[in-house]
């Protein structure tokens, strides 16, 4: 580093809270550093920061208005108010692999990702290892997709690879929908060209040269950021054909959602790219097998190909050393709902859930003590606050009867009634219904109105039955994953919370 | 639906053509007229259907199925009440009863006072400032949810009626 530097977080969460106008009235004061936008600075609730560069060490700042610009620059005593310690434990126990450079780059420039080494790992894969070592290297590293479902990455790549000799697509799947998660945008908004660099490994492991990221359209800036960085990369010859020198060929387009949370659903996301209603499709054929036009289509997640550089860089081993048994490597969380700091976290699989929420996120907002921590959106549940010790991976969450889903952790304080946080994710599953099958279509609306009696105390016994079979049956007979997981919210809090319920059934009946 | 006017006669085809007229394209030819129209009238729609050659139900069908897409004439303002997880455990239900009574319209319904429409959104993406409310595209954050009165005057100042 030669000399001071002015990092400025310019990621949604920021922008929110201000960070424009304080990098405008950075800008204007004289003598300032040089002042550089990057992504995510992870403590969302201390927006908007920066981050004080110099030789000698970096310091981040949180909660400046605009008005404190020229003190920033000064690095006036006032300022030690508003100083972040890099011991707080939320930045100090992280462990950024994905992560690994955003907030360091600026998004919107290839040659900054070129200097961090991002494309070089793409370009020593080329020169040096077979797609099958690529792939064994991800084997290795015991990856398995961070969208949800958790299937090991590796199985995946050799379903696309070994399909008989003919085009094949690769799909990024970016059309993060559950409320309160925000790992994918933080990955497009702040670090891009990771994502690409992640594509190429991936294309050229199982052999696509064809392929689109699919972006839910309530991200404008991850949009415009992402396809930014194609255009930098086709200018520089990062995509398109012959790609730095070698035989891999990749073209990449984006493809813009329109409000459907059923298109994170991998049939249904393919219908969507080809211009239709985005209504899922029973499997097999998996779209592994037969996607787009019928042709093998290796459909992953933003945060498992953000992952793949770094995978490449430093070996499988190396990444399979974090974490624990079945769940490898690190994962990136958004932590949001009734606790003191918000943001964007990278940990490494294992740590137990009390660390994450209560040690890094520094306990409850409200002051209280924390009721439960919601995880995998309408499609999770809650872990109890007795439950708080599990360590935080696939196999252990799934065995308290939530999932770890694609990231998004809410912490739930006293305030929050379990019937009606359950309404809350019915009702989302019931508007996100595609229609397609009945049991989603009418079960969702079913299971809405018997827990609306719940959340108004109407309820009478026989209704907690029917709630319950209503559960078995929807999760078992839904076609695909939306209408299964609908009544995990509802069974997880019935498990850990049945005497809310039970407390509810006071009324009279409809 | 009423009759076509003379300016709508002449249906608007550069969307498509600037897609190449690829079928698959659909989506992002209807996200680039309701840009630049507003929403998505019936004529405009068949205006598309004919272009890619599209069955007119399947165009309708892909415009009625995505949320983003409006098939009516919005309201003359819009105020959007995040319900997303986050804002949801940190009183956004509240910040929506509030808003019902004071503009007299329901959440996703007809527009009440002054033109304002009402909308639970989904996550607007500034979990840490929760609960959020997005009056006509000015983000409003830290409310006062405990204060009824100071809680009015930020509405006020952001111009509710």
């Amino acid at each position: 580093m030669k000399g001071r530097l002015l990092r400025c977080c310019d990621a949604s969460g920021c922008r929110a809270a201000g960070g424009r106008q304080l990098q405008a009235a950075l800008a204007a004061v004289p003598g300032v550093p040089p002042l550089k936008p990057v992504g995510c600075l992870r403590l969302c609730s201390l927006g908007p920061l920066v981050a004080d560069d110099d030789p000698a060490g970096s310091v981040l700042y949180g909660g400046l208005c605009p008005a404190q610009a020229p003190a920033l620059v000064e690095r006036s005593a006032a300022m030690a108010e508003q100083r972040i310690s890099p011991d707080l434990p939320f930045l100090a126990l992280q462990r950024p692999v994905v992560l690994e450079t955003c907030g360091l780059v600026d998004p919107q420039r290839i040659d900054d990702a070129i200097a961090a080494g991002t494309y070089a790992v793409v370009a020593r894969m080329l020169e040096r290892l077979s797609p099958a070592e690529v792939r064994e290297q991800v084997r290795r590293s015991g990856l398995r997709g961070r969208g949800g479902a958790g299937y090991p990455t590796a199985l995946k790549w050799d379903t696309v690879a070994l399909q008989p000799p003919g085009p094949r697509w690769i799909v990024c799947n970016a059309d993060e929908g559950d409320p309160g998660a925000f790992m994918d945008r933080s990955v497009l908004e702040g670090d891009p060209h990771r994502l690409l660099a992640g594509l190429l490994i991936a294309a050229y492991a199982v052999g696509a040269s064809r392929g689109y990221v699919y972006v839910r359209a309530e991200y404008p800036l991850a949009i415009s950021r992402l396809r930014r960085a194609l255009e930098q990369a086709r200018a520089t010859g990062w995509l398109g054909r012959g790609i730095a020198g070698s035989r891999l060929d990749l073209e990449l387009e984006v493809r813009v959602g329109a409000g459907a949370y059923v298109c994170g659903e991998e049939t249904a996301l393919l219908a969507s790219i080809a211009g239709g209603r985005g209504t899922p499709r029973p499997r097999p054929p998996y779209p592994a097998e037969q996607g787009l036009d019928g042709a093998p289509t290796l459909i992953n997640n933003v945060e498992t190909l953000a992952a793949l550089p770094a995978i490449l860089r430093e070996g499988g081993d190396w990444y399979a050393a974090m974490g624990i048994e079945g769940s490898r490597g690190t994962k990136v969380f958004s932590l949001s709902g009734d606790v003191r700091y918000t943001g964007l976290l990278e940990v490494p699989f294992g740590l137990p859930l009390r660390t994450v929420v209560a040690t890094m996120g520094g306990g409850t907002f409200s002051g209280g003590p924390i009721k439960a921590v919601q995880t995998g959106g309408p499609s999770g549940g809650c872990v109890p606050a007795e439950q708080l010790d599990v360590p935080v991976a696939y196999e252990s969450l799934r065995q308290l009867g939530t999932i770890l889903g694609s990231g998004g952790m809410v912490v739930l304080g006293s305030a929050v009634v379990m019937p009606e946080l359950a309404l809350y994710f019915m009702r989302f599953c019931r508007q996100e219904s595609c229609g397609k099958c009945v049991p989603c279509r009418a079960g969702t609306m079913q299971l809405e109105q018997l827990l609306e009696r719940f959340v108004a105390r109407q309820a009478v016994p026989a209704d907690l039955e029917r709630l319950e079979s209503l559960c078995q049956m929807v999760a078992a007979t839904s076609l695909c994953g939306l209408g299964q997981a609908a009544p995990s919210p509802v069974l997880s809090t019935l498990r850990w919370f049945r005497q809310e319920y039970e407390a509810a059934c006071g009324g009279e009946g409809p | 639906m009423g009759f076509p006017t003379a300016s709508d006669a002449k249906p608007d085809t550069s969307a498509a053509r600037a897609c190449g007229r690829r079928q698959d394209a659909l989506i992002e030819i209807l996200h680039r007229l309701q840009e630049r129209k507003g929403h998505l009238a019936p004529e405009v729609l068949a205006a598309v259907a004919r272009e890619l050659a599209l069955p007119p139900s399947r165009v309708l069908g892909v415009a009625s199925f995505y949320h983003l897409f409006r098939l009516a004439p919005p309201a003359p303002h819009r105020c959007v009440v995040c319900l997303g997880t986050a804002c949801f455990v940190r009183g956004g239900p509240a910040l929506m009863a509030v808003l019902e009574r004071r503009l007299g319209c329901r959440a996703g319904g007809p527009p009440g006072a002054a033109g304002w429409a009402l909308a639970a959104g989904d996550c607007l993406g500034a979990c840490g400032l929760a609960p959020l409310v997005m009056a006509d595209g000015q983000l409003l954050r830290d409310l006062p949810l405990a204060d009824g009165e100071a809680l009015a005057s930020r509405f006020t100042a952001a111009g509710l009626p």
